[in-house]
């Protein structure tokens, strides 16, 4: 099957880092103001699976050092709360031996020739930018050191840095990196292979907790998101967009929203149709005024005539149930161990159930928004985006700009979770800027973001386990159906692709003789995206709330099981197994690169088992539910710990979550993540639901769409994370899948009910 | 249109404003200060959580016309140099994500500790339940109003 799904395509190619001297223009555009110094940047060639050399060489990232001392240090991912802005240029950082409280950051624009690629999605910016980052450091202290080395007199291998000073070992003679800025720039860059990098003994930062950079900002308000950022002479619009995915504007009557104090003007918006495509804007009118209010109400005012398209007559409620149906009949084979049939057919006991999980919005608390000016044939864009480079070729290609006349700036993105790697609301920014003549700054409402997401796609599943005389599972069969991502931008696209798959299906690593995997066509009648861990959500859910069935039918503790069903300690692979021209994408890294191994599952396992108090005696009531689940590279085992009193109200006590990712960059984010995380799953566990009717979602607000607040969310989280060295791996999404199997798990151990459908309802 | 005299951070301001244009509006649009976030628009998230007369209110539900004399602090107001106990205490204990909620958080906090220094677990849950964090920060949030609520200087 195609790859289709842009969350693991695009880091498909391995890296391979080269530092050179940047012009100082290069730098200067960027805004830092140097009077001389050393700067850097750090480029990356693409390569293909053999490590040759494709594509041309980019910059990735850019390090400066003034004349000053003064350390710069340019992101070039977007931060939306991992902290990916504090922990790449920390790495940095501490190789080069900086100051860091003197350190400072700039957000880099969205240039694909200069940084590589930007789309911070996918939970890999610390896979991928690791080692450079590293690098990029240790090659500019060696150029200090060979320039100090030369002004004092000394050998080079007497000298170290710290703490923003080159200093001599053997004595007191210190000075700061200023000092030899200017000479370090006129030497020679030293291959990355010849410089030595630390060991770990050495991190002053590495594997350390340091707090995120925008910290002040942020609590006093200072903290520049998408939608606070301004432009002399800026209006606001506000959009009415077609409520039935694809639809299109037939007529506009504009007379009441033009008689609002304060409206100024009013445009169409032409948007993709069908399909509704990743990087075309919905269809919609648009009301620009002088202020957010009254573009609001101008909007309200509206009187549109729609076309609403095929999608009106769409009940996601009849499509489920339609689907429950299809989901028992044979499907398309995708991936096949052993024979199935024949396990069952010798079954002494067969379990077998259907799972729904629902619709899901990104509800990011900063709703979509955009800043634009079109002027002279350039346009400049200020958005929360993830994927900048993404959204600068949408805006040239849809206002009809070559790319090079489009600027995109980074703001901070008041939450993302993958919607605001979507250029949509950028593109209506840009277009209402170039049709008005103004700067204009689009503001989407809680409604427009709830009825109008790219969305988590809804979720039919079957599975079917098969144990032997023997008291062995000795088969598993899973059925899967969901619109396809791949559905937004081809209509033909009606099954899980290869990438979706991979995403906690494909990977099953149980040690089960017979393992057969098919997928069902669902058709998409909205616009399906990625949402925080994606297809991971619901195949987590199945998987680890079965494996609990199977556990109890075979008369054995789920952990017990876990363990004995992993096995021995090995590297395992599923490509062999997938059949019908399938691969298993191992999100983007070659296998052997990074392997799935079971031993690293089974040590967060054993720890979750330890730090939990698994199988502690608890009051009537209350009940512990253990999951596992790799996800993005990273093994996480998690153990809930819940309450349900007589009216069924559910209290989480206890989360505790075992992470191997390697060795942790930055703890106290992978500790932020972990908390977060099982607060996102959270609400998608207990609370949050889409449905639609006649093609239009049902929800609009926070009362419709329910988040999880804080007098329900869990009450206590701990993280524990294994002691490695190991190549890092992201934590964004990782946290997510296997909180809510578990959460359902543990509500079983209190209640004895079993939950198949998400949000619980018991 | 009309024109209201509303007193912010201590300083007297006059804007023109239809006379249903929330609060959030006038603070962002016609004020210049960002730092009230806009989040739902039906008071249901508590981004954009303000004090009037030093009770939380949620300024995306209130409108101008009902400010009057009332004196309306937003996170810009809430302390000379970014350093209110409370404010320290979310550094302490670094309880941002992405942040964007923070600010009305906070808000909301800084009226719960006025109104009672030495909150229970309960009465946390209570105050903070009308705002939102789709990062997830509640953990630390709940720990830093303790925090600040426990009188320690937390900062340097």
């Amino acid at each position: 099957m195609k790859k289709t799904a842009p969350f693991y395509t695009n880091n498909i190619e391995q890296v391979e880092s080269a530092i050179f001297n940047a012009s100082r223009r290069d730098f200067l555009k960027l805004g830092s103001i140097l009077s001389g110094g050393l700067i850097l940047g750090v480029s990356f060639w693409s390569c293909d699976s053999s490590g040759k050399k494709t594509g041309t060489l980019s910059t990735t990232a850019y390090l400066s050092i003034s004349d000053t001392g003064e350390v710069t240090i340019v992101a070039h991912r977007s931060e939306m709360g991992q902290g990916i802005r504090t922990s790449l240029p920390l790495v940095v950082a501490d190789e080069l031996g900086a100051d860091w409280s003197k350190v400072k950051i700039i957000q880099a624009e969205g240039d694909e020739k200069k940084y590589g690629n930007q789309n911070t999605d996918g939970s890999f910016s610390i896979r991928m930018f690791y080692k450079p980052m590293r690098e990029a450091g240790a090659i500019a202290k060696a150029m200090l050191l060979q320039a100090a080395a030369k002004a004092w007199g000394l050998p080079i291998e007497e000298l170290d840095t710290e703490n923003g000073q080159v200093i001599h070992k053997g004595s007191d003679k210190k000075a700061g990196f200023g000092e030899f800025a200017g000479a370090a720039a006129s030497l020679t860059i030293p291959k990355a292979e010849t410089v030595k990098l630390k060991e770990d003994n050495q991190f002053t930062l590495i594997g350390k907790g340091t707090p995120i950079i925008d910290l002040h900002d942020i609590v006093t308000g200072k903290a520049g998101f998408g939608s606070d950022a301004r432009l002399e002479g800026m209006k606001i619009a506000v959009i009415k967009h077609c409520p039935v995915t694809g639809g299109t504007v037939k007529s506009v009557n504009d007379t009441k929203a033009k008689a609002i104090p304060g409206v100024l003007q009013v445009i169409t918006i032409k948007g993709a149709g069908l399909p509704a495509t990743l990087s075309k804007p919905i269809s919609g009118v648009a009301v620009i005024a002088e202020n957010t209010w009254a573009a609001i109400k101008g909007r309200d005012a509206l009187e549109v005539e729609w076309d609403l398209g095929p999608n009106a007559t769409y009940n996601s409620d009849e499509q489920i149930e339609a689907l429950k149906k299809e989901i028992t009949k044979e499907g398309t084979l995708r991936r096949n161990r052993g024979d199935f049939n024949a396990a069952r057919a010798g079954a002494k006991k067969v379990i077998e159930h259907t799972y729904v999980a629902p619709y899901l919005a990104h509800a990011t608390l900063e709703p979509p928004c955009a800043l634009a000016v079109v002027k002279d044939g350039t346009c400049e864009i200020w958005a929360p985006t993830q994927n900048p480079q993404g959204a600068r070729d949408a805006v040239a290609n849809y206002i009809g700009l070559g790319a090079d006349k489009v600027k995109v700036n980074i703001t901070l993105l008041g939450g993302a979770f993958g919607r605001k790697s979507k250029p949509d609301f950028i593109l209506e920014a840009a277009w209402l800027a170039k049709e008005s003549g103004y700067p204009v700054k689009v503001q989407w409402t809680r409604e427009d973001d709830i009825q109008h997401d790219y969305y988590h796609a809804m979720s039919v599943q079957h599975l079917v386990a098969t144990i032997d005389a023997n008291n062995q599972l000795s088969g598993w069969n899973h059925h899967i159906a969901n619109p396809s991502i791949g559905a937004t931008e081809n209509a033909a696209a009606l099954q899980p692709d290869d990438g979706e798959l991979m995403l906690g299906a494909s990977d099953y690593p149980y040690n089960v003789p017979a393992i057969k995997i098919e997928t069902h066509d669902a058709k998409a009648h909205l616009r399906i995206g990625w949402l925080r861990s994606v297809r991971n959500i619901p195949q987590a859910f199945a998987i680890c709330t079965m494996m609990d069935e199977v556990a109890e039918a075979r008369g054995k503790d789920p952990i017990e099981q876990a363990l004995e069903l992993l096995g021995d300690d090995r590297n395992i692979t599923f490509a062999e197994e997938m059949v019908n021209g399938g691969s298993y994408p191992n999100y983007g890294e070659d296998i052997t690169n990074y392997p799935w191994n079971t031993g690293r599952m089974k040590a967060v396992i054993e720890r979750v088992r330890k730090e939990s108090g698994w199988g502690k005696k608890l009051p009537k009531g209350q009940g512990m539910g253990f999951a596992a689940h790799k996800s993005f590279l990273t093994y996480v085992a998690c153990v809930v710990e819940v309450q349900v009193d007589a009216a069924r109200k559910i209290t989480i006590n206890k989360v505790h979550y075992a992470v191997d990712c390697g060795l942790a960059v930055n703890t106290d984010r992978v500790k932020s993540q972990f908390e977060g995380g099982a607060q996102f799953s959270a609400s998608l566990a207990l609370k949050s639901a889409i449905t639609v009717k006649n093609g239009i979602v049902e929800q609009t607000n926070f009362d419709g769409y329910q988040l999880i607040r804080m007098p329900e969310s869990p009450k206590e989280i701990y993280v524990h994370i294994m002691e490695r060295n190991d190549k890092p791996t992201g934590v964004g999404e990782p946290p997510v899948p296997p909180f809510t199997p578990a959460l359902a798990n543990a509500i079983y151990a209190a209640t004895g009910k079993r939950v198949y459908e998400l949000p619980i309802r018991i | 249109m009309a024109t209201y005299t509303i007193q912010v951070n201590g300083k007297t301001h006059s804007v023109e404003a239809m006379e249903d244009m929330p609060l959030l509006w006038v603070l962002r649009d016609l004020l210049n200060l960002p730092g009230t976030k806009f989040g739902c628009g039906k008071a249901l998230c508590g981004a954009c959580t303000v004090h009037v007369n030093g009770n939380p209110v949620r300024s995306c539900s209130y409108p101008i016309s009902a400010v009057g004399t009332g004196s309306v602090t937003t996170i810009e107001g809430l302390s000379e140099e970014g350093n209110h106990p409370v404010q320290q205490a979310w550094e302490k204990l670094v309880v941002p994500q992405c942040g964007y909620c923070q600010t009305g958080q906070i808000m909301t906090a800084v009226a719960l500790l006025k109104q009672k220094p030495n909150p229970t677990d309960q009465e946390i849950d209570q105050a903070m339940q009308g705002n939102l964090c789709r990062c997830g920060t509640y953990n630390r949030i709940k720990a830093a109003i303790q925090l600040a609520a426990s009188g320690k200087p937390v900062l340097p």
